[in-house]
């Protein structure tokens, strides 16, 4: 129990290791994946064969490494190509919504919350389904009727985007709301008072003020849209994100080439997300 | 409402319909309207509930749709039973920097691509892993284990990967149990146990219901970690749906699949928020 | 000679490098009100927790009814505390609050039930039990975490400042409450608070702690007409305070001239002070007599006249800042008698107050600094 509460010390003592054997837990696939980078050994596994950089940088077969890579290069750019437009568009729509709950009364407004709120509870699997069999129609339906064969409806990175946009979107209006409750309205009414017009108003102060939140909201979509898979399973064509591409290639069996992508990605992904800790702990 | 603000109200609106009704309404009544269509030659459909009936008929597709289910309850319940005392270390018992220090810890890693950690997780579990590995240089094996390909694997895995959002949670709602009330239950003759069970975990209740839903969403709809940790007769209901649509572009029968795991998955949800009186935006928001 | 209900025997707790609590004692006999009075930090929380068994004390000892509790868990401990923020259990109702004691104890169901609806009864509140903690009144919830405790029968009862977040008009009314539940309950309260008002108002004994130091333990009056420190002086009632040297020491009067060169002359109230020593004085704005002749103030030692530099009306403790010809300010109240009601800036009043009423203390660095 909380530290003035006195526990027995076999009671206390035993409560830490299982915390410590907690992140143990945590840790250890995370730090195997990184040692493992590092094997001069065509397979991530043991016996340890000799540290080598050649899985990062090696240009000649078998080891060629992450950076001479093309296909992995590639997927790599399709991933930030499909993050980066995610993360726009969510925020973008995140905000509206955060503005549009937290400024309007209107009819059925809980009812559309509720809506808002629903894609986190749609497995990932099938609002990728839902969107491949709709879209597919729509693209059917465009052919018959006006003879177009519109490829942006055909599995590939735009329905990828889309598909991914349509829950990163309420995740990151939740974050944006958050800090939008807390802001105080009588800033607003003080610019008004202070001669701003409405939109001035909101321009000048209240935009400012969610701005962290706002890059929050742009990496947390960027991060999850990185990591997607179930939902870019069902919806990728020929070009495929990274996470696919590794996954296609771990189906095959795996090389130290993986782990190095998975630490780079790793060490990425912590940056940003630390670097975005760190920008709120400022506030 | 002003003629500005109504047009404000428009500007905003819109888009959040367009966003819901485009991406996630509509896309759900096409997938049900192709899930009761059954196809009677080239290009030709009847309205008809085969989809649904070999659903029902077959009994692979059931018995994986019901351990699909079971599995991920106990996923749930196991995400739940283990993280519960780490949250509550870190909510109640760690302080300061250690504190902040240990939440970050309990984040890092799921920043970190599921694909990533499941790949963790094969290199530690398979024949030439790190864990056989030990095992024989221990002593306590005289050849390679194979540990992969299991339920055990996969329930480690499901568990990992979930986690987080069962933590993050119980950690909000216990942060906000002022140290008091835990005192004043000891103060009132409590011991660990009664305050545990009386003060502590109904306080959470929030936390644990909404980290729950989220584990069991996610362990329902997860198909990385059951295609690379479980075995080959541990078929997991996504690994069906996608088979269907993928590998035998039978989308009539895709679609029923994924709608029996929508309506699953919102029977559980719902009936989880019922018997605990909670609401999704309570839980969610 | 009977045990008393709580007894502290030099009770010492040390943070690493700081002493919170340094070498206390003090019992507090049964059926008593017992206030620890003092600012915030200066160690009474301490104390209480140690009472209730939240901090272990780094040496000294505490007994409940002549046995020592140092040895026994907060949940084994005969003492039940009223938290600060009173920690009533926001996922139970009241009946279940109050209740919760008793099930720890393994008492029969329908025992609990009468016994929750007795204590209910007695503070006042019979029909709340079904109700949620979120649906009381700032005030009801007071009573119930009272009788969450009363229903136990503790042999202590540990209130540690419960009226700090009530509005004043009910915390007015909560001190006159307090003390009658008690009277009713006939249980020993320790009550710690940093407001003399609820101490004096409530309790038989008051100790007055600063610096993890009890400075003077007695009743009110006591406090207030015989403060044995400095710090006792400036705390508990208002004062006007000056520094001067002691110029004349004899039969247990002394002569003292302020900085200003005000010439002064009081009791010295058995305290040691001789000719030359650096002294303050203390004397309270309601010892102060006003007039308007020279003449009705005879009797006093201290004579002066000043001008009234302005009028802090607060109805009955209304007060007239007047000013010496030596540019002295000093306070006094404003008798409501209506003898007075035409007083305003400018007028020259005379004003005195008897040796008996001052109170000198050696210089001490308790002079210059400001409470609450």
């Amino acid at each position: 129990m909380i530290p003035t509460i006195r526990q027995p010390r076999l009671v206390r003592y035993s409560y830490r290791a299982y915390v410590a054997l907690f992140f143990l837990y945590l840790a250890l696939p995370l730090v195997v994946v990184s040692v493992f980078a590092f094997n001069n050994s065509q397979f991530p596994s043991l016996p340890w064969e000799g540290g080598t950089l050649a899985w990062f940088f090696g240009s000649e077969r078998p080891m060629i490494g992450v950076f001479h890579e093309r296909p992995i290069l590639r997927a790599l750019g399709n991933s930030a190509f499909i993050a980066f437009f995610v993360s726009l568009m969510s925020v973008v729509l995140g905000a509206t919504n955060a503005f549009l709950f937290n400024r309007y009364e209107f009819r059925l407004k809980s009812f559309f919350y509720m809506l808002m709120l629903l894609p986190l509870v749609i497995p990932g699997i099938v609002l990728g389904i839902s969107i491949l069999v709709f879209s597919s129609t729509a693209a059917n339906g465009i052919e018959e009727t006006i003879g177009w064969d519109i490829e942006a409806l055909r599995p590939g990175l735009p329905l990828v985007i889309l598909g991914q946009f349509s829950f990163i979107t309420t995740i990151v209006t939740l974050v944006v709301s958050a800090r939008l409750h807390k802001f105080d309205r009588s800033l607003e009414e003080a610019a008004l008072n202070l001669g701003a017009s409405h939109l001035t108003a909101v321009r000048t102060i209240t935009l400012p003020f969610l701005l962290p939140a706002l890059i929050g909201g742009f990496v947390v979509a960027f991060l999850m849209s990185f990591e997607n898979f179930n939902t870019t399973l069902m919806l990728v064509g020929s070009d495929a994100p990274l996470t696919i591409a590794m996954f296609d290639r771990m189906k095959e069996g795996s090389t130290p080439l993986l782990n190095a992508v998975s630490l780079l990605l790793m060490i990425g992904s912590s940056t940003l997300a630390l670097m975005m800790i760190a920008l709120q702990r400022k506030d | 409402m002003r003629a500005g603000s109504k047009l404000g109200f428009i500007l905003l609106f819109t888009p959040l319909v367009l966003w819901l009704g485009l991406l996630i309404i509509i896309p759900h009544i096409d997938m049900f309207l192709i899930s009761i269509r059954e196809r009677i030659g080239v290009g030709k459909y009847d309205t008809s509930l085969a989809n649904y009936l070999t659903f029902f008929g077959e009994p692979l597709y059931m018995l994986t749709f019901a351990r699909t289910a079971l599995m991920s309850v106990l996923a749930t319940a196991l995400t739940l039973v283990i993280g519960f005392p780490v949250a509550f270390y870190i909510a109640k018992i760690a302080k300061g920097r250690l504190q902040s220090a240990l939440f970050l810890l309990c984040l890092v890693p799921f920043w970190v691509s599921e694909l990533v950690r499941t790949f963790g997780w094969m290199i530690l579990l398979r024949e030439t892993g790190v864990f056989s590995n030990l095992l024989q240089w221990v002593g306590l094996a005289d050849q390679p284990v194979e540990m992969l390909y299991n339920d055990v694997a996969m329930m480690v895995g499901l568990v990992y990967t979930s986690m987080l959002f069962m933590v993050v949670p119980l950690i909000t709602t216990m942060e906000s149990l002022d140290d008091s009330v835990i005192e004043a239950g000891y103060d009132l003759g409590g011991n660990g146990m009664s305050v545990m069970r009386e003060i502590v975990i109904p306080h959470a209740m929030p936390g644990i219901v909404s980290g729950s839903i989220v584990v069991f969403m996610l362990s329902l709809g997860n198909y990385l970690t059951p295609t690379m940790l479980g075995g080959k007769d541990s078929l997991w209901f996504t690994e069906l749906i996608y088979s269907q649509f993928i590998v035998r572009f039978n989308w009539e029968l895709g679609a029923a699949f994924g709608f029996m795991l929508l309506l699953l998955s919102s029977i559980i949800v719902w009936g989880t928020l019922k018997l605990s009186g909670q609401t999704l935006e309570k839980t969610m928001g | 000679m009977t045990p008393q209900d709580l007894e502290i025997q030099n009770l010492t707790k040390k943070f690493d490098a700081f002493t919170a609590v340094d070498d206390v004692s003090f019992s507090v006999p049964a059926g008593s009100f017992f206030s620890i009075l003092g600012p915030s930090g200066c160690g009474k929380t301490t104390i209480m927790r140690m009472v209730a068994g939240f901090i272990d004390p780094t040496s000294g000892d505490i007994r409940i009814k002549g046995r020592s509790v140092l040895d026994t868990p907060p949940n084994k401990r005969p003492v039940n505390m009223v938290f600060q923020h009173l920690a009533l259990f926001p996922m139970m109702n009241i009946a279940e609050n109050i209740g919760y004691g008793l099930r720890r104890k393994g008492v029969a169901k329908d025992e609990i039930t009468r016994k929750v609806g007795e204590v209910l009864e007695r503070i006042g509140l019979p029909d709340i039990g079904q109700r949620k903690v979120d649906e009381l009144s700032g005030g009801q919830k007071q009573r119930v975490a009272i009788a969450r405790c009363m229903v136990l029968e503790p042999d202590v009862l540990l209130l540690d400042e419960p009226l700090g977040a009530l509005d004043l008009k009910l915390r007015e009314h909560m001190k006159v409450e307090l003390k009658t539940l008690q009277a009713a309950f006939d249980t020993t309260f320790v009550y710690i608070t940093h407001d003399q008002s609820e101490a004096l108002v409530m309790s038989d004994q008051i100790a007055v702690m600063n610096h993890g130091r009890f400075e003077q333990v007695g009743t009110g009056q006591e406090l207030y007409y015989r403060p044995q420190s400095a710090f006792v002086a400036g705390f508990v009632g208002d004062s006007n305070r000056w520094r001067g040297k002691v110029t004349r020491a004899k039969a247990g009067q002394l002569q003292i001239i302020t900085e200003a060169g005000l010439t002064m002359t009081g009791n010295n109230h058995r305290r040691d002070l001789s000719v030359g020593d650096a002294a303050d004085i203390y004397v309270r704005p309601e010892a102060i007599r006003i007039s308007r002749s020279a003449d009705d103030l005879a009797q006093f030692e201290n004579k002066m006249s000043g001008t009234v530099a302005s009028l802090l009306f607060n109805g009955a403790a209304s007060r007239l800042i007047l000013k010496t010809e030596s540019g002295e300010e000093i306070e006094v109240t404003l008798p409501q008698s209506g003898e007075f009601a035409g007083v305003g800036r400018g007028d020259t009043l005379h004003f005195g107050w008897s040796g008996e009423q001052a109170n000198s203390f050696a210089a001490s660095e308790d002079f210059t600094q400001v409470y609450q």
